[in-house]
């Protein structure tokens, strides 16, 4: 793309284009049409759906051009993070919801309430309340939720009635016994596959106690607490008792196929797995494999509440454009054709009632888990804490460390992560309106 | 006009220029390393604190600090030589009258330089996948059981050592052959008639004429192989187990990654101090070695 060709985001990137170009393509920066240009930048495959669904929202607003740009999931977060530092982001984005609270500490996102106050098309008590709840950042809604993910277990149905199991299982005692029955080391079967550099599946099991995972409102790491340690217990003992191999994904390779020849019964992850299920297994196993709630400490479990969501930036100059494209974009029809193109789940219990979402038996489970789901800290550090809670459980899990030590390494690296946010949160509030 | 003051005027426009985009982002960044400028800081500059030396005593207090310059110093010492090494040797079989097809061979040695790191990476990184790789398939073939290149933490830096090498030692090749042609044709012809063996002219003449070319060689690699980057950021991600994490994949990650530009600065700083000590350590020693 050439820099003439992009439309002004702000003076600031203005001013950068024109120096770049040496004020000889300063014409060329001015929109070439009358009506409205929006930014739209979208992270990963939802890029390529979304062109699909735009030409309709185009047909209704004329006026309105959405320019779409699609960034890499691995480049995105430093993307949208030099965007801010250079003026340059853009109308719209979609935004991870583990990252929502990190932009909305840098007041870079324009507060969304008042507009879904004065909505008829986006109703907050339609969506899964712990989604909604991931967009509300110390009392202000900051997003819109776009699709959902949570991770739950996969299992194989035939495997687990050929060891007389009839159901999944909805406790973690129920299927420590599950996975006892269904792992064979010495033919290298394993009742589950955790890869060891994933943090998802150890912060899924952790989100299922009752304490916080973070103490005095972000403050302070909480991975000490009986809660967490029984958790982090539970899953090292699942590598321990040999129920699932210690690799990472890398060498994992590909779980599906292994998931269909039966070295794992089962196979903790999201949603996007039951398109890769359907289009990796053969139509003969189809049937042989299902999804299931995760299992609780004592009775169904809670999941983690993941996501993307609908965000206008605050120095955005056609916000009420870009409203009405995230209207556009949550309107029941257009979530289920969306999930139609890509599989990625819509967070509104009304566009579950299309047949597509609703009589398909694999996403029962996802139905039922979405009710059941819990958010992750809204620190902006979260991400970054999570990676090191993993680091030191794959330490854990290879024997270096007991559930005590690793729990208290933890909390210390956590608590070192987080000293900038307990400075601003004591120093800042006299500040801040 | 006297003739200082038109020197200074000649070389003012060179030095304007090194001033704004070199001395300038320098200090700045010197200056950051002093603080503990992060994402907050971005959000709201009253959320900047001047930390001093706080950033560098942190990290010599990490234990990923001192693992990612482990492993910077094992690609270094083992990639030096071996990349210095194959720019010699192939210098000197460009350099033999024996050579064929000098100008096809000269080109296709040094054809690795001049393409992009990340493509080429892309392609190695498929000859060395676990299962569907060329290596692998051709190591099948004389028996040896399939490794795991990337995915090994043992395996994944000799792999990038190799790759490295490959790319880079076609550019060292031909500053050395330069200077092979340069050794006057005399000295080797006076060696043979004193009845020197090929290894005798080759350690006695051709070493010691290069010993210039070898130093400077020597320091541009080492510093060049201490900016470990692009590789592992391509092929491996620093991973696995963190077991390519180099120094300055280590300051991409707080910077870039996690925008701790206070922090990321301060292992700019301390990179450049190590390194300035090895160039530094490298010049005593040759000059030592010139004082018999």
């Amino acid at each position: 793309m050439k820099p003439g060709e992009r439309a002004p985001r702000s003076w600031r990137g203005l001013w950068l284009a024109a120096i770049a170009a040496g004020g000889v393509l300063l014409g060329g920066c001015a929109p070439a049409s009358p009506g409205t240009q929006l930014t739209f930048w979208t992270i990963g495959r939802e890029g390529e759906a979304i062109i699909k669904l735009l030409p309709a929202f185009e047909r209704a607003h004329p006026d309105i051009h959405v320019k779409v740009q699609q960034l890499p999931l691995t480049a995105a977060h430093q993307k949208l993070l030099t965007a801010f530092a250079g003026g340059s982001t853009p109308d719209v984005s979609q935004l991870g919801n583990t990252w929502l609270p990190e932009l909305a500490a840098l007041d870079a996102l324009e507060p969304l309430q008042a507009r879904v106050d004065a909505s008829t098309v986006i109703q907050p008590h339609d969506y899964f309340a712990s989604i909604w709840a991931t967009n509300v950042i110390d009392g202000t809604l900051y997003g819109v939720p776009w699709y959902v993910d949570t991770r739950l277990l996969f299992y194989r149905k035939d495997l687990l009635e050929a060891a007389g199991f009839d159901a999944p299982p909805r406790s973690w005692a129920e299927w420590r016994r599950q996975l006892a029955a269904l792992s064979d080391p010495s033919r290298h079967r394993y009742g589950i596959l955790l890869p060891t550099n994933e943090y998802e599946q150890l912060m899924s099991l952790a989100l299922q106690q009752s304490e916080p995972l973070l103490r005095d409102g972000g403050r302070y790491g909480n991975f000490e607490s009986a809660g967490f340690k029984r958790a982090l217990a539970f899953y090292v003992d699942t590598f321990k008792l040999q129920q699932a191999p210690p690799i990472t994904n890398v060498e994992a390779g590909n779980p599906w196929t292994e998931f269909g020849r039966g070295l794992y019964a089962f196979y903790l992850s999201g949603p996007w797995n039951i398109g890769e299920f359907r289009s990796r297994l053969p139509a003969s196993q189809q049937d042989d494999w299902a999804t299931a709630p995760l299992p609780g400490p004592a009775g169904a479990g809670i999941g983690v509440a993941g996501g993307s969501s609908l965000v206008i930036f605050r120095t955005s100059k056609h916000k009420d454009a870009a409203w009405q494209l995230i209207e556009y974009l949550s309107q029941p029809a257009v979530q289920q054709r969306f999930y139609e193109l890509l599989g990625d789940l819509p967070p509104r219990r009304s566009s579950w009632q299309g047949t597509a979402l609703r009589d398909d038996p694999k996403l029962r489970a996802f139905r039922e888990q979405l009710e059941h789901v819990k958010p992750t800290p809204p620190v902006p550090e979260w991400e970054r804490i999570a990676n090191e809670m993993q680091l030191v459980a794959a330490e854990a899990v290879a024997g270096r460390l007991t559930i005590d030590q690793a729990a208290a390494e933890i909390d210390r690296r956590t608590d070192a992560i987080l000293a900038k946010h307990r400075w601003v949160l004591d120093h800042a509030r006299g500040r801040r309106p | 006009m006297n003739s200082p003051c038109s020197a200074w005027l000649f070389v003012a426009p060179a030095l304007v220029v090194l001033g704004v985009f070199f001395l300038l982002p320098v200090l700045a960044a010197l200056v950051l390393s002093l603080t503990d400028y992060d994402l907050y800081a971005l959000a709201d500059i009253r959320n900047l604190r001047f930390v001093g030396l706080g950033n560098y005593w942190e990290l010599l207090h990490r234990p990923l600090f001192w693992s990612a310059l482990g492993h910077t110093v094992y690609f270094v010492a083992a990639g030096v030589p071996l990349s210095m090494g194959a720019s010699l040797g192939a210098a000197m079989l460009l350099n033999s009258p024996l050579a064929r097809c000098k100008p096809l061979l000269r080109t296709a040695l040094f054809a690795p330089v001049v393409t992009t790191v990340v493509a080429v990476a892309v392609i190695w990184r498929y000859l060395f996948n676990t299962r569907y790789g060329m290596t692998n398939y051709m190591l099948d073939l004389v028996g040896i059981q399939p490794v795991d290149w990337l995915g090994d933490p043992h395996w994944a830096m000799p792999t990038i050592i190799a790759f490295a090498v490959w790319k880079n030692f076609g550019y060292n090749m031909i500053i050395f052959l330069a200077g092979l042609q340069a050794i006057p044709p005399e000295l080797y012809e006076a060696a043979r008639i004193d009845g020197a063996s090929a290894w005798r002219q080759f350690r006695h003449i051709t070493l010691p004429m290069l010993k210039p070319t070898m130093l400077m060689v020597g320091i541009l690699t080492v510093s060049g192989y201490f900016q470990l980057f692009a590789e592992p950021y391509v092929m491996t991600e620093g991973g696995p187990l963190q077991s390519t994490v180099s120094v300055l994949y280590l300051m991409y990650d707080e910077g870039f990654k996690w925008w701790n530009l206070g922090s990321a600065s301060a292992v700019a700083f301390l990179l450049f101090l190590i390194m300035f000590a090895v160039t530094a350590l490298m010049l005593r020693l040759s000059r030592r070695g010139d004082e018999p």
